[in-house]
């Protein structure tokens, strides 16, 4: 795979050959400035209009309420989702999303418990917005941010008795990792954020003075009256922080190992500001970066926009392909809006069990049948020009063999192709 | 993935696969396989172990309730069952009120009781914890998982070990095979050209990279995986959309919902025959930092209705089948602000089953004597991971876990 093709398709979501002949051209090093100066973006599909959040119905209502309101729940869910899975197919400057995607399972949310498709409508446009500056500013949003302070309990929060949930979850898994902080930090932590109040019909949160614990705390050996801004501002201002915040962008977008003098180079150029588009630059010139083999599989999301990306199909919005791209991707393990818990998706070969390689060939099957294969099936050499369509650079000989094998039937030939280790693998 | 990026992605992750998920498989092609489940069944004395995990830290002390304890109601004004609401096990503990079920076993006894259950130095992060009750090894970390290490202790065959879901879990990853996840619906093997192409494609190849033969070799345990589960899952239906979401209060800490279907999937596998010892599946929705009472009480009913309808449907079965149902901790004693609990250590750890000697087990943690506000550890895990590794799955426990610890007498 050469070093091009996989940047392309480590940043994106797939890609295909004409995208890696004019990056060749273009060279390496001015392809990744130019991923990371994205302008404004023609395809960016502008979110759906949400309207009213339907109102949740008193515990004692009767069944038939309660069912009409978690069918109107979800109908919006359905249209958030395919909203965003719709935008990352039809980006001319993929990166964006695809780290929106990456922050979204760093500071997984689900709607499962938040409920508001609003909110996490919000917390979507925070990560893209402040996703690629300095991770502090994006650390401060997210303690204010009325989904992730419900998903965690922060507006449950209160002086005296303080709820343990969003300050835990905020040193273990979004800016220290677990093990750089004492019990003791948590309980004190906690008593930091105490005081948000989230206004479930406008989505927004705002601090309750009466519920905030101004008393003295200590975190991490730091004493004074922290409040959430102080505790993000400490937190991510810790050795520690920079090297969890890299070492997980590596493990998402770089590869499946990250040698310890690449880690310092990725940790030197996040630097004191936190710049996440530095940190990015070091992460693509690296040398380990450049000179991986395929190591990475593609994450359900990434896998299905990229086929849709590749095939040129366009996203269902609605009815009951738009529920059946979203069952798909459930079945795989990833509905955006949705990760499993808060430590967000797994990564790597957990996409490799056998239930979601199952349900990878029904999709791709029905893709390849959907899409217009003229360029296959015009080309003398099919499994090449299916090569090309994916971005993959070469077959191996078992796949090509097997390519080879259904070369007179254009369909089987791309699903194939679509479920090769070549192709799933980047 | 090295060593160490990958315990560190594991506990980030809270979910994993693994570098062994393929590494047994790939060995037999489908075609071969295919009425395995006739062809080579389970033997006809070997049991069953079903692993139910409870994934959020499930409040022990509203599961097995301390209800004559002073303390009990002290630390937990609003939270806590009183006497004539628990369903009495005895003169000092009763279920939550909605584990009916539950108390029909025990009644029956078919219910064992582990009280205390945790290991040594706890941990209050979830992943941790979590990835410490599925490697069984508290100490250090580990890149296998108990059951995984079973396997390859006794024969790698990745469908001896089941798991219901879209990944597997850790428990279920060995360094020579990991088990198999099956999906909640239908399970049909491709067949004609298409079925010869994905078989081609799952050779591995020379030019293959090491994540890539891995995918290679995946493909190739789908093949094996479809055609001995296909047909039990054949009929299989879907979940009702538009019922209500009931544990979205407590889901942020991972798991699945639907138990029962679950339970459902495992039972046609074990009527069907498959050559499958054990099998795990789970719950969501226990992290209950805020309103406990009513979500818990919710998730014990579902859990109850479960298994409870679980081992009936098993009775029959001439084969032993065991259930054991754990979750990452329990939580701490006093309540919080918000009616709800944070992280705690040690809880009960609940034996069903037909072959299962029922009562308690272990002591009852002290209420008073606490160590930072939780309760102190009675019972190591690796006793009762011990006991189900001898007494069901016939295999001597030192070949699993590290370090000898009694067995219990629950089986």
């Amino acid at each position: 795979m050469s070093e091009v093709s996989l940047l392309l398709r480590r940043s994106g979501f797939g890609t295909t050959g004409a995208e890696v002949a004019a990056a060749t051209a273009r060279g390496y090093e001015a392809t990744v400035e130019a991923l990371l100066t994205p302008g404004a973006d023609p395809g960016a599909v502008p979110p759906p209009e949400l309207g009213v959040e339907p109102a949740r119905p008193p515990k004692a209502d009767d069944k038939a309420a309660r069912r009409t309101y978690t069918r109107q729940l979800r109908t919006r869910s359905e249209t958030l989702a395919l909203w965003w899975l719709d935008r990352m197919v039809r980006v001319q400057q993929p990166l964006v999303e695809r780290l929106t995607v990456t922050w979204h399972g760093h500071w997984a949310t689900s709607i499962q418990k938040v409920r508001s498709p609003a909110m996490m409508l919000a917390q979507n446009e925070t990560l893209r917005a402040k996703g690629r500056g300095d991770f502090r500013e994006l650390a401060r949003a997210m303690v204010r941010d009325p989904a992730l302070l419900v998903w965690l309990d922060g507006q449950r929060n209160k002086k005296g008795k303080p709820n343990e949930n969003l300050a835990r979850e905020l040193m273990e898994l979004f800016t220290l990792g677990v093990g750089h902080y004492s019990e003791t930090d948590v309980r004190e932590a906690a008593r930091a954020l105490t005081g948000w109040t989230v206004d479930r019909a406008h989505a927004t949160a705002a601090p309750v003075p009466k519920q905030h614990d101004d008393g003295s705390k200590t975190v991490l050996g730091v004493t004074g009256d922290l409040d959430d801004r102080g505790l993000v501002d400490l937190l991510t201002a810790r050795p520690e922080s920079a090297a969890f915040v890299a070492t997980r962008l590596w493990s998402r977008l770089g590869s499946s190992t990250l040698p310890a003098d690449t880690l310092a180079r990725l940790v030197a150029a996040y630097g004191p500001n936190r710049d996440v588009t530095a940190l990015l630059r070091a992460l693509y010139l690296d040398p380990a970066f450049r000179a991986d083999k395929s190591s990475l599989v593609a994450a359900p999301v990434e896998y299905v926009v990229g086929v849709f990306r590749a095939l040129r199909l366009e996203v269902p919005r609605e009815g009951k392909p738009g529920r059946g791209l979203l069952a798909t991707l459930d079945a795989l393990g990833q509905v955006p809006f949705r990760p499993p818990s808060v430590g967000g998706w797994p990564g790597g070969v957990a996409w490799l069990s056998t239930a979601a390689t199952r349900e990878r060939l029904t999709f791709a099957t029905a893709m390849a049948k959907k899409a217009d294969l003229g360029a296959v099936s015009s080309a003398s050499d099919r499994p090449a020009a299916a090569a090309h369509l994916l971005g993959v650079d070469a077959w191996t000989p078992r796949t090509l063999a097997a390519l080879k094998d259904a070369a007179a039937e254009p369909a089987r030939l791309v699903t194939l192709a679509l479920i090769s280790p070549e192709y799933l693998v980047r | 993935m090295d060593t160490l990026t990958r315990r560190k992605f594991l506990i980030a992750s809270g979910v994993t696969g693994a570098a062994a998920l393929a590494a047994g498989a790939g060995t037999v092609g489908w075609r071969e396989i295919a009425g395995r489940a006739s062809a080579d069944p389970l033997e006809p004395d070997a049991n069953v172990l079903v692993l139910v995990t409870l994934y959020g830290g499930n409040d022990g002390l509203g599961t097995v309730v301390p209800y004559a304890d002073g303390a009990y109601h002290d630390a937990r004004p609003d939270l806590a069952y009183g006497a004539d609401e628990v369903l009495e096990l005895d003169d000092q503990l009763g279920l939550n009120p909605s584990m009916t079920g539950f108390k029909a076993l025990w009644d029956d006894k078919k219910l064992a009781v582990v009280r205390g259950v945790g290991y040594p130095k706890p941990d209050h992060s979830h992943f941790r914890s979590m990835d410490i009750w599925q490697s069984g090894s508290p100490d250090h970390p580990a890149n296998t998982g108990w059951i995984g290490r079973w396997l390859d202790a006794t024969r790698p065959d990745p469908m001896r070990v089941v798991s219901v879901g879209a990944t597997l879990p850790p428990l279920a990853i060995g360094t020579r095979a990991a088990g198999v996840a099956l999906p909640l619906t239908s399970f049909q093997a491709p067949t004609g050209p298409l079925g010869a192409g994905v078989t081609a494609l799952s050779a591995a190849d020379p030019a293959d990279p090491p994540t890539q033969a891995m995918a290679a070799r995946a493909t190739g345990t789908l093949l094996s995986a479809t055609a001995l589960f296909g047909p039990p899952l054949d009929a299989a239906g879907s979940a009702d959309p538009d019922e209500d979401d009931n544990q979205a209060q407590g889901g942020s800490a991972g798991g699945q919902n639907a138990l029962a279907k679950q339970l459902g999937i495992v039972s046609r596998c074990i009527k069907a025959n498959v050559p499958t010892q054990v099998y795990a599946v789970s719950l969501g929705g226990f992290d209950t930092h805020a309103d406990e009472k009513g979500t818990q009480s919710r998730l014990l009913g579902e859990l109850d209705t479960a298994v409870s309808g679980f081992v009936k449907d098993m009775s029959g079965q001439s084969r032993g089948v065991v259930v054991a149902i754990y979750s990452e901790f329990g939580r701490r004693v006093g309540a919080n602000a918000s009616q709800g609990t944070d992280h705690g250590t040690a809880g009960p750890l609940l034996v069903a089953g037909t072959p299962v000697r029922g009562g308690f087990y272990g002591d009852q943690p002290s209420l008073t004597s606490l160590d930072d506000g939780d309760l102190k550890v009675t019972t190591d895990f690796r006793s009762v991971y011990g006991t189900l590794l001898e007494k069901v799955l016939d295999t001597e426990a030192g070949r699993v876990l590290e370090g000898s610890r009694p067995t219990l007498g629950f089986l």
